[in-house]
């Protein structure tokens, strides 16, 4: 700094183009100058395409009425709603997905990963192979597959593939009971809202104990009775409110109980294969990057192996997998897009369906872009928590 | 010292062990790899029932039972499907690939004008080899021939209506053409652009880091199907009337943009890996700016990010297969479309194509990996600690 300030006492010489600070203002403007045009030049178009093509602007098409059924619904819906509705729809199965994959490729992604390190060489290789292939090949080819080659030849509803507890599987989806939730069933989700507020607490306890005396206090299993038993207890003291409507063949159909299509099957699969071979290589790197020394310092204090792993190389390792997870997760949300290619009605393929129907095309767009980065955002702050949880704390 | 006051002191030797056993051959490798603990045991035989549940109908469905050649959908279909097969059968419709494979390759290009695809093809792996492989001299040259020669004789070859080639409209090409071309235009613009702006979100001058910024951050958090879907529909509303794109270019466009936004995050990754010393010690060489960055900063930061860049062109590589979903036709989309083909429909048939076309997806996508993981340890120079 204090060399910079001893040249700008010297008074200015030479022409203005080799100052630096004179040529840094001057790209500016020019740069912020071809910009407003860009954009000036844009709006301008666009208007007169507009115009030309007599296409309204402006979001009042939200509240006409969408003349279109949606396949697959989670609230309410028929043709008679509204655009808005419509697209409300669509973003809500977007969000079910996401979640849905998200959670499911976390899970298969931590399995294979931790396997890759495995001291077992079949098991090693297993998820070797399973990574080096979903890692190599598009998405929208996975969920092709599911759908087309794997779901839509399953035999037709009328000879189903029996599955356990009740369930089947054909070419219309997966079918299982339905959970039918009768009198008094608000107590059992009491319980079990109490039960997880009494294990943080008796795990806030227990570790307050072990800060103050070193005793340990099985907090794992404790936990699991209160959030298990709590549920059951008040289960059978409201008298068995719970049933279940299973589905039932008839001659051409399945009726009765949970049907999760095909569509939706596909998708889901898919992402989740596909995304967890993405995890299970940040989780293995993850686990390699906490250095040895820390695993072999942790042994030389006596600690067993299940501890080394849960106290000193988890959290350390969790460090570095956090954010290249929460770029994952953003990456699944994303290409829950591909619903589209499959007709699965998510947020994408309804704006789309919209897009059409009126002709608009730059305001179903607008809401597409607005949403995703909505989610974007969302998912971001939610894992930016967790990291600030996870990160080092420096002393 | 003398009242250390050790708890419990050996007083007599160990006794000594028994020898190790063999530490070699298949007996200890097999011992030590698979067999280990009790946990191990376990994880293994798990392992062989998952093998042995899935690999054996894998090889009896795509080698044993396959159809390998045939004229239509009847080789492919058991009796009760309107076919020749015996009830029950279960196999790959390896024909169904092998009738069709010129347009998985090209689309529907033109059948007397299929030589030119394939002339620049060659002339693709024929520029591309010497490039790839460390020891061949004359990597300038090359280089230019690959990025700037190659581009523009690959356009008149491919679009024609020029030295006496027939015109071949864009909605006519298709499968691998369309992938390779949209993937390999997209890596040689993308790189570059996402340079400038990783350079331009790194810069000094509020205005363009802004600029930067602001596009980096929109296109990445965004799908690529906006992004395409924007390109479409909504750039045609931004061109003053009468002037319109090509399909193809649009889609160009749009998958170029995306990339680059990535690209641009890979390459600041390694600008900030940078030491300041760097930086600081090319300005006290007088060095401009450009000076700089091309000589000092790019070359070790390319370098560092090489693994990144590589997985940016392979995702970019596996995304052009959303083109389909604005009705072009690259691999992935010419197999989907010819499952509806009546004359090879059939239950077989979709996974077939299906799995054709994940397999060439595959080696070159692998083929990828492979590579930059190659270039990575050749480009080595031992900084790493």
């Amino acid at each position: 700094m204090a060399s910079q300030e001893v040249l700008r006492e010297e008074p200015a010489r030479g022409s203005l183009i080799n100052d630096p600070r004179v040529r840094s203002i001057f790209i500016q403007v020019v740069a912020a100058l071809a910009l407003i045009l860009l954009i000036w030049w844009i709006v301008d178009n666009t208007i007169d395409n507009l115009q030309r093509l007599r296409i309204a602007s402006g979001f009042a098409f939200l509240k006409g009425r969408a003349g279109f059924d949606i396949a697959d619904s989670a609230i309410a819906y028929s043709s008679d709603n509204t655009y808005g509705r419509a697209i409300l729809v669509g973003l809500l199965n977007t969000a079910i997905v996401a979640l849905a994959g998200i959670i499911t490729a976390t899970i298969i992604g931590f399995m294979v990963g931790i396997g890759r390190l495995s001291n077992n060489w079949l098991i090693r290789k297993i998820c070797t192979i399973y990574v080096e292939v979903f890692r190599n090949i598009p998405p929208l080819l996975v969920i092709f597959f599911w759908y087309f080659g794997v779901l839509s030849v399953l035999p037709l509803p009328r000879d189903s593939i029996e599955l356990p507890f009740g369930s089947y599987l054909n070419s219309r989806g997966f079918y299982f009971p339905r959970a039918v939730w009768g009198e008094g069933a608000w107590l059992i989700l009491l319980a079990f809202v109490l039960g997880i507020a009494m294990s943080w607490f008796v795990a806030r306890k227990a570790r307050q104990r072990q800060m103050a005396t070193g005793q340990q206090f099985p907090v794992f299993w404790t936990s699991v009775a209160l959030i298990v038993g709590l549920p059951l207890l008040a289960y059978v003291a409201s008298g068995f409110p719970l049933s279940f409507d299973l589905p039932k063949k008839s001659t051409f159909n399945l009726t009765g109980g949970f049907q999760v299509k095909p569509e939706f099957l596909s998708l889901y699969l898919a992402l989740s294969f596909y995304t967890a071979s993405f995890i299970a290589e940040i989780v293995r790197a993850g686990i390699r990057g906490v250095s040895r020394g820390q695993t072999e310092a942790a042994g030389a204090l006596g600690l067993r192996s299940g501890p080394i792993l849960r106290l000193v190389v988890v959290p350390q390792a969790m460090r570095i997998v956090i954010p290249p997870l929460t770029s994952q997760y953003l990456n699944l949300t994303k290409n829950s897009s591909l619903a589209i290619a499959i007709g699965y009605p998510d947020l994408t393929a309804i704006a789309g369906t919209v897009l059409n129907q009126t002709g608009q095309a730059i305001e179903p767009i607008m809401i597409m872009m607005a949403v995703y980065l909505g989610l974007s955002l969302l998912t971001s702050a939610i894992m930016n928590v967790v990291n600030a949880k996870m990160a080092l704390v420096e002393r | 010292m003398t009242q250390t006051d050790l708890s419990w002191v050996r007083t007599e030797m160990a006794q000594a062990m028994p020898a190790p056993a063999g530490e070699r051959g298949l007996v200890a490798w097999v011992r030590k790899n698979l067999f280990a603990s009790v946990g191990d045991t376990i994880l293994t035989l798990l392992g062989l029932v998952l093998v042995a549940l899935i690999l054996p109908p894998i090889i009896d469905w795509a080698f044993v039972q396959a159809v390998w050649t045939g004229p239509d959908r009847t080789v492919c279909a058991t009796i009760a499907q309107g076919g020749i097969q015996p009830d029950g059968w279960s196999g790959a419709c390896w024909a169904f690939v092998n009738a069709k494979f010129g347009q998985f390759m090209f689309g529907r290009y033109p059948l007397e004008e299929r030589w030119r695809p394939i002339l620049v093809g060659i002339l693709f792996v024929a520029l591309l080899a010497p490039l790839l492989i460390p020891r061949v001299p004359h990597k300038g040259l090359n280089a230019v021939l690959f990025f700037l020669v190659l581009p523009i004789v690959a356009f008149i070859l491919l679009v024609g209506g020029m030295f006496g080639l027939p015109h071949v409209e864009t909605p006519l090409w298709g499968g691998l053409l369309v992938t390779l071309t949209l993937s390999f235009v997209g890596i040689v613009v993308s790189l570059p652009l996402g340079i400038l702006l990783a350079l331009g979100r790194r810069s000094r001058m509020p205005v363009v880091k802004t600029i930067c910024i602001v596009f980096i951050e929109t296109i990445r958090g965004i799908p690529l199907i906006t992004v395409l879907f924007m390109a479409s529909v909504m750039l045609p509303l931004f061109l003053p009337a009468g002037v319109t794109f090509d399909k193809f270019l649009r889609a160009l466009i749009g998958v170029s943009l995306f990339a680059a936004a990535y690209m641009a995050e890979v390459v600041r990754g390694g600008l900030q890996a940078i030491p300041k010393g760097q930086y600081e010690g090319a300005d006290s060489l007088g060095l401009s700016y450009w000076q700089k960055m091309y000589f000092i900063v790019l070359p070790q930061a390319l370098k560092l990010v090489i693994p990144g860049i590589v997985n940016t062109f392979i995702g970019m590589f596996k995304d052009t297969s959303l083109v389909y979903i604005i009705s072009m036709f690259d691999l992935l989309a010419i197999v989907r479309q010819n499952f509806s083909d009546a004359s090879w429909a059939s239950p077989q048939t979709p996974a077939s194509g299906l799995i054709f076309a994940a397999v060439v997806f595959w080696l070159f996508c692998f083929g990828m990996s492979r590579y930059s993981m190659f270039m990575e340890r050749r480009l080595d120079t031992g900084h790493k600690r």
